[in-house]
């Protein structure tokens, strides 16, 4: 990739940022997202017609923008979210990656599916009914999943009059309750109706009282820069390329994605878990030789010194090294539909470009996820239950904690079994 | 780190690059037999060169599946040819005719027949006599509403179906290619990647592309709202409108008598970003294949289409 390409009214050099949508069954989630997409000019003209198509065939009141992010054909008949479904748009500032995920209590995996990868998550309520639990929870799972920038969507302003005051009101008692979390570092409540556009790419008329952003200004515009970590020197070694080649003969290359910090020509290394450590001989491209790596860019490593490395192993720096423990404590998410987590079972555990076996030690507590009250004494996780767990791993992990580095302080379960991914982990 | 963080910033196709490339490398490390699903279509176009850059100084580490519905642009299979030869990877071409002449596929009957159906039997039989265990296609989640719920690694039954209500949570960039014996996984680099996003990456990365794409005049028949290309198997039928002269395009590549073409003069990648950028209808809109229902494409995948 060559980042010195020409700019092209900005088309070619967007920023990009990833957020994901949490709201109730009925605050407007897929009005909201249809609204963004229809009113920032994302949408064309043969999906609206089918939109306005199904809005006149079901009776819809106004064209139902809910139905351009439904998917599949048992959303379509039932008006509900099954799944996570990402959706794609771009303004000229930045290119936007949504998760579009369902709020309701049955799907909190899906959830935190959509919040594994996401920058910002927008969390839903209605003006009518304010903070209720719900909210309370997807504020709980963005912040679990370290999502750093919150914007409380306060939607249906239409139906209270546009009041100042039941908005103040909300925002006051849900910045009560996220003053509690740790991560979110930047919350922005903002007045919107999707049903009418008011405050979503368009500044409402009807709310002269609201001085602040609009969701797509503020989507538009939030800082996210901080959100890789550049400190910690992290290259999890997927693939060793060897090619046998007579022009690259001795050629042996460490392929990777930056998972944090910055590696250079030169940088002393130590590779884990074997602790052995050599200089690095050139960061290479496709284009040739580059002067940095840095997250979350794929390169290709070359070393000084011939050592037995594999993937699974870690390129790290002397400085800030990471952690090495068969002992792991997690926070997890279960995802089994069909089976519990309890101590002594055993899993495979992915963790970067590693896979080891794991033995359940302990469930230390669950987390009843509407009120933040800890459930201590109760060893069993079923289905959407998120807890703090002790494990035992086969080999050591290399790793950080999750909320130093999301890369490598994040695995999930696998049952040996079914092979189903069975829970998400966060490192503690 | 005030200033360090201005640095370390990355453009949005360099991040969908290293995405890609992690997916590529993954998919390689993960499965022992992995194939890329290679059309001769612009998406597959650049994820094979993504995979060229993968594991540069390496050759491409599995061959490139071509399904053939014998139904082709002739620039297309040109293209391919000397694609894969630049390339210096392995072809493996599956025939659709095969398919019918053992008996395996039914062609459809008519003037109006398609054989983009008939590929899914053709794609299943060659992963199964090659042992194929992965196989990587260009799909995009931007294109089509089935294809937003599709994960980076879908898992496939052993009869190749994709089950939407049962796929396994993904979760950050950890991808869990597990399996059982006798079932195979499609896997999407390009899933993050918009039209526009393709576009722009191929023009700053000065790849190549079938001439098909670019502005040029051919004889064009308008069929059920799409205008396809004339050939031997697409044949005007009486009451048809035939343009001789037509200016056009085509946005996707695939079978010719379910590809359609739209007027447009952008002979160069400028005006086709341009084109793209204030396009009103969507990329698949010229898909006469998309057109048979409102959820044709879930239908199609669940039975192990691309």
């Amino acid at each position: 990739m060559h980042t010195d390409i020409p700019l092209d009214e900005g088309y070619l050099n967007m920023d990009l940022l990833r957020f994901t949508t949490a709201g109730s069954v009925d605050d407007g989630k897929s009005t909201l997202i249809g609204r963004l997409l229809y009113d920032s000019k994302n949408t064309f003209d043969d999906q609206m017609e089918a939109v306005e198509a199904t809005s006149k065939k079901r009776g819809d009141e106004h064209v139902n923008l809910a139905l351009l992010t439904d998917g599949l054909r048992a959303e379509r008949e039932q008006g509900i979210t099954i799944d996570v479904a990402y959706r794609y748009f771009a303004t000229p500032k930045r290119k936007f990656i949504i998760a579009d995920t369902p709020g309701h209590i049955q799907y909190t995996r899906n959830m935190v599916t959509g919040a594994s990868t996401a920058n910002l998550a927008i969390i839903l309520v209605d003006a009518r009914t304010g903070v209720i639990e719900q909210t309370c929870r997807h504020a709980f799972i963005a912040d679990l999943l370290r999502i750093r920038h919150v914007i409380l969507a306060v939607n249906k302003m239409d139906l209270v009059e546009y009041s100042q005051e039941r908005f103040n009101e909300i925002a006051e008692e849900f910045k009560r309750f996220s003053s509690r979390l740790d991560n979110i570092v930047g919350m922005t409540a903002i007045p919107i109706s999707a049903l009418h556009g008011d405050n979503v790419v368009e500044k409402s008329a009807k709310m002269p009282w609201y001085e602040g952003p609009t969701m797509l200004y503020h989507l538009e515009t939030v800082y996210i820069g901080s959100d890789n970590n550049h400190v910690d020197a992290r290259f999890p070694v997927q693939w060793v390329i060897r090619p046998h080649s007579d022009e690259y003969h001795d050629f042996r290359g460490y392929a990777g994605r930056v998972a944090g910090g910055v590696f250079r020509p030169g940088d002393e290394v130590v590779v884990q878990p074997s602790g052995f450590s050599t200089r690095i001989k050139t960061v290479e491209s496709f284009e040739g030789p580059i002067p940095a790596a840095f997250a979350p860019l794929s390169c290709t490593i070359t070393l000084e010194d011939e050592i037995d490395i594999s993937r699974g192993d870690m390129i790290t720096k002397v400085n800030n090294p990471p952690k090495k423990d068969q002992e792991i404590e997690a926070m997890i998410c279960w995802f089994s539909e069909t089976t519990n987590l309890s101590p002594n079972a055993k899993f495979y555990l992915r963790h970067t470009t590693k896979e080891v076996k794991a033995l359940i030690k302990d469930v230390r507590y669950k987390v009843n996820i509407n009120t933040l009250h800890k459930i201590e004494g109760d060893k069993v996780m079923g289905l959407n239950e998120i807890g703090r767990i002790s494990l035992r791993t086969s080999a050591p992990l290399v790793f950080d904690s999750y909320h130093r580095n999301r890369n490598t302080g994040s695995f999930i379960l696998i049952d040996a079994q079914t092979n189903e991914t069975v829970a998400a982990g966060m490192i503690l | 780190m005030e200033e360090e963080r201005t640095t370390y910033q990355v453009n949005h196709l360099a991040q969908l690059e290293s995405e890609a490339i992690y997916v590529l490398r993954e998919t390689a490390a993960q499965f022992e037999r992995p194939a890329l699903l290679f059309s001769g279509g612009k998406d597959s176009i650049v994820m094979a060169h993504l995979a060229r850059k993968a594991f540069h100084p390496a050759r491409i580490p599995f061959p490139l599946l071509h399904v053939d519905t014998g139904h082709n642009f002739q620039e297309t299979l040109d293209f391919r040819d000397s694609f894969v030869e630049d390339l210096r990877a392995t072809l493996v071409v599956a025939y659709v005719q095969d398919s019918i002449e053992q008996g395996r596929a039914q062609e459809e009957k008519g003037p109006l027949a398609s054989r983009n159906g008939l590929q899914i039997v053709t794609l299943l039989d060659a992963i199964e006599n090659n042992q194929f265990d992965a196989c990587l296609g260009g799909a995009r989640r931007d294109e089509e509403k089935a294809r937003a719920k599709e994960r980076f690694f879908s898992h496939r039954d052993d009869f190749g179906q994709w089950d939407p209500k049962n796929q396994r949570p993904e979760l950050w960039n950890i991808f869990n290619g597990r399996k059982h014996h006798g079932e195979h996984f499609r896997v999407f680099p390009l899933s993050n990647w918009t039209e526009m996003d393709v576009w722009q990456y191929i023009k700053s990365e000065g790849i190549e592309l079938p001439n098909l794409y670019f502005s040029h005049r051919r004889e064009i028949v308008h069929r059920n709202g799409a205008m396809l290309a004339t050939s031997e198997v697409v044949v005007p039928q009486p009451g048809e409108r035939v343009e001789t002269n037509a200016i056009v395009r085509f946005r996707t590549i695939g079978d010719m008598t379910c590809t359609g073409a739209v007027y447009s003069d952008a002979s160069d990648l400028e005006a086709i970003i341009y084109e793209v950028a204030t396009a009103r209808q969507t990329e698949r809109g010229a898909r006469a294949d998309d057109k048979r229902s409102e959820t044709a494409m879930e239908d199609r995948k669940r039975e192990g289409y691309f």
